[in-house]
């Protein structure tokens, strides 16, 4: 928790408490090693790689945070229309979740930025477009098993609307979960965005994103070993976090799961 | 099984169907004239006008789809525009390389989670499940591409041991294997050890166990045979973090796979490269996941009816 915690405010906070700006080149500084006013040292341009951590938390932040948000409103939505009305709504949604299905991990990302060039927002866009499909059949399978539930039959007897039922009757009882999903999948963002920029297909060049951090680290990676070290460093430890805290959240949401979990 | 195998044939022709359109429409939403991007915006006209030619762009966009269907059914991906040479061709050319890397991770994985994972579920909330599920924990969460520059910083720079980029002999393959591989490691020896604690509950184990039999044969003739055939099937499926998990690899190492072929078509814009590449590993993966179901089908007769 004190991780994520020291992520998001480093990340909200960047540019106030950076002790430098991140984008200042200094090129007889290059690659400096961590001293008392640059504690991580200096990167290629001679920038704080400080600094440009405490940035890049902003960017993996925001691009995380937003993807799990879009993904997850279009996949529950694309869930909850496929398991509620079935056969041909749930035929046609459902192939075109195979389809996508049939992408394996970031091949459909690499090719979305491909083609539409690295920007932070294509990056947002093409992790959105690969994100949704796992919420729509979480959601779905759900959907399918608490439909048939009483209760959902007698809110229909009493002729409540398709649109109501599923907002009022349905979508509180299967979204306990996707937030465990959206937590796992802010973790599986972050990684995603940071390969993106690793493979130069992320952030533009210069952005101090911690993928691209991590590119610039290993052309120098034998002179500079600390360029790329802490860069991965910060990923690791913040999807360590927080899949713990996605660990927590389905224990504490799923008390059925407990038990089972404790016996695999 | 027949109808099994067909009814799965006719799910793999569709979602081919649906990944070639995909991968058609594509090149169609590169914002701009993707001649203009291919080739620069100061190239000659004449160019810009032989290669929209080349690629069929001067027709109606059902024309372009029917004539690259019946391309792809043909094997025909397109030319590369820098080589000249068919794509299908540069692409069967950096296919082994990316073979052996996979090959190599998965023998990594399966050499690490299997020992960790009985190890783990010898003893069930022993010191030792908690150092070995301690590190598959860590091994799902170091990125490849940390864990790569890592590697190659103390066995190839410090301790001199191995050698690093390209490819090579046996050596070479090590750290490459070890990056691609670890994540893999890590998954399969949580479930090997799910796996392995639920068939320790069984009754045959009880009796192996009455008969006198040592916890040694036990465990490793009577129950892990039986918790391997569930994992060996996730092992298929997970064939596709080793596709994608490849092409950051590969980036990392300079292995000459389909990887770094998908990164350079990418990064000197040779669009049918890209398309080719995309088409060709979206189809191993779908091949090599009907072929595990099948398997599973074949193993599992309760498969079959679902």
């Amino acid at each position: 928790m004190a991780v994520i915690l020291l992520f998001v405010l480093g990340g909200i906070f960047a540019p106030w408490i950076s002790p430098h700006d991140p984008y200042e080149i200094s090129l007889q500084d290059q690659l400096a090693s961590p001293s008392l006013s640059h504690p991580l040292g200096r990167d290629l341009n001679g920038s704080d790689i400080l600094s440009r951590l405490l940035h890049g938390a902003r960017i993996s932040l925001s691009v995380g945070l937003l993807v799990v948000i879009f993904s997850g409103t279009i996949g529950t939505c694309v869930g909850l229309m496929s398991g509620y009305y079935g056969g041909w709504t749930d035929s046609v949604l459902m192939r075109i979740v195979d389809i996508l299905l049939a992408f394996p991990g970031l091949l459909l990302a690499i090719a979305l930025v491909a083609v539409l060039g690295p920007r932070t927002t294509n990056v947002i866009l093409a992790l959105t477009v690969m994100g949704w499909v796992s919420f729509a059949r979480l959601v779905r399978g759900q959907v399918l098993s608490v439909k048939e539930r009483e209760y959902v039959l007698a809110a229909r007897s009493l002729g409540q609307s398709d649109a109501g039922i599923m907002r009022h009757h349905i979508l509180p009882n299967v979204l306990s979960p996707v937030i465990v999903q959206a937590t796992f999948s802010v973790a599986g963002v972050i990684v995603a965005e940071a390969s993106l920029s690793f493979l130069g297909l992320g952030a533009p060049p210069g952005t101090p994103s911690w993928g691209s951090m991590l590119s610039d680290g290993k052309q120098v990676l034998m002179e500079a070993p600390h360029v790329s070290f802490f860069p991965g460093l910060a990923i690791m430890l913040v999807v360590l976090s927080i899949n713990l805290l996605g660990d927590e959240l389905r224990d504490l949401l799923d008390p059925r799961d407990v038990q089972k979990k404790h016996l695999i | 099984m027949l109808v099994f195998i067909v009814r799965r044939l006719m799910m793999l022709v569709s979602v081919l169907l649906g990944v070639v359109t995909l991968v058609f429409f594509l090149i169609h939403m590169i914002p701009g004239d993707p001649v203009d991007i291919m080739l620069g915006e100061n190239a000659l006209a004449a160019d810009k006008e032989a290669m929209r030619q080349d690629l069929g762009l001067d027709q109606p966009l059902h024309l372009q789809y029917l004539s690259y269907l019946s391309g792809v059914v043909r094997g025909d991906l397109g030319t590369s525009l820098l080589s000249r040479q068919p794509v299908l061709k540069e692409i069967w050319s950096r296919f082994p390389a990316s073979v052996e890397l996979m090959a190599g991770a998965m023998f990594v994985a399966l050499s690490l989670s299997i020992p960790l994972g009985i190890l783990a579920a010898m003893k069930p909330r022993s010191l030792m499940d908690a150092l070995a599920m301690l590190v598959s924990f860590l091994g799902a969460a170091i990125p490849s591409f940390w864990l790569g520059p890592l590697l190659i910083l103390l066995f190839a720079i410090h301790l001199n041991w191995l050698p690093v980029n390209e490819r090579g002999g046996l050596e070479h393959l090590i750290l490459p294997a070890i990056t691609l591989g670890t994540a893999l490691a890590a998954i399969l020896s949580r479930m090997i050890r799910s796996s392995l604690l639920e068939v320790l509950g069984e009754d045959y184990i009880r009796t192996a166990r009455a008969k006198g039999l040592r916890e040694r044969t036990v465990v490793l003739k009577h129950a892990l045979r039986n918790a391997l055939l569930p994992v060996m099937t996730i092992v298929g499926l997970q064939i596709g973090i080793l596709l994608s998990g490849a092409i950051i690899t590969e980036f990392i190492f300079d292995w000459p796979g389909l990887g770094t072929l998908l990164l350079q078509s990418i990064h000197t814009r040779n669009y049918p490269l890209v398309q080719g590449c995309i088409l060709f590993i979206a189809t191993v993966y779908v091949v090599v996941n009907l072929l595990t179901d099948i398997a599973y089908g074949w193993a599992d007769p309760r498969v079959r009816l679902k």
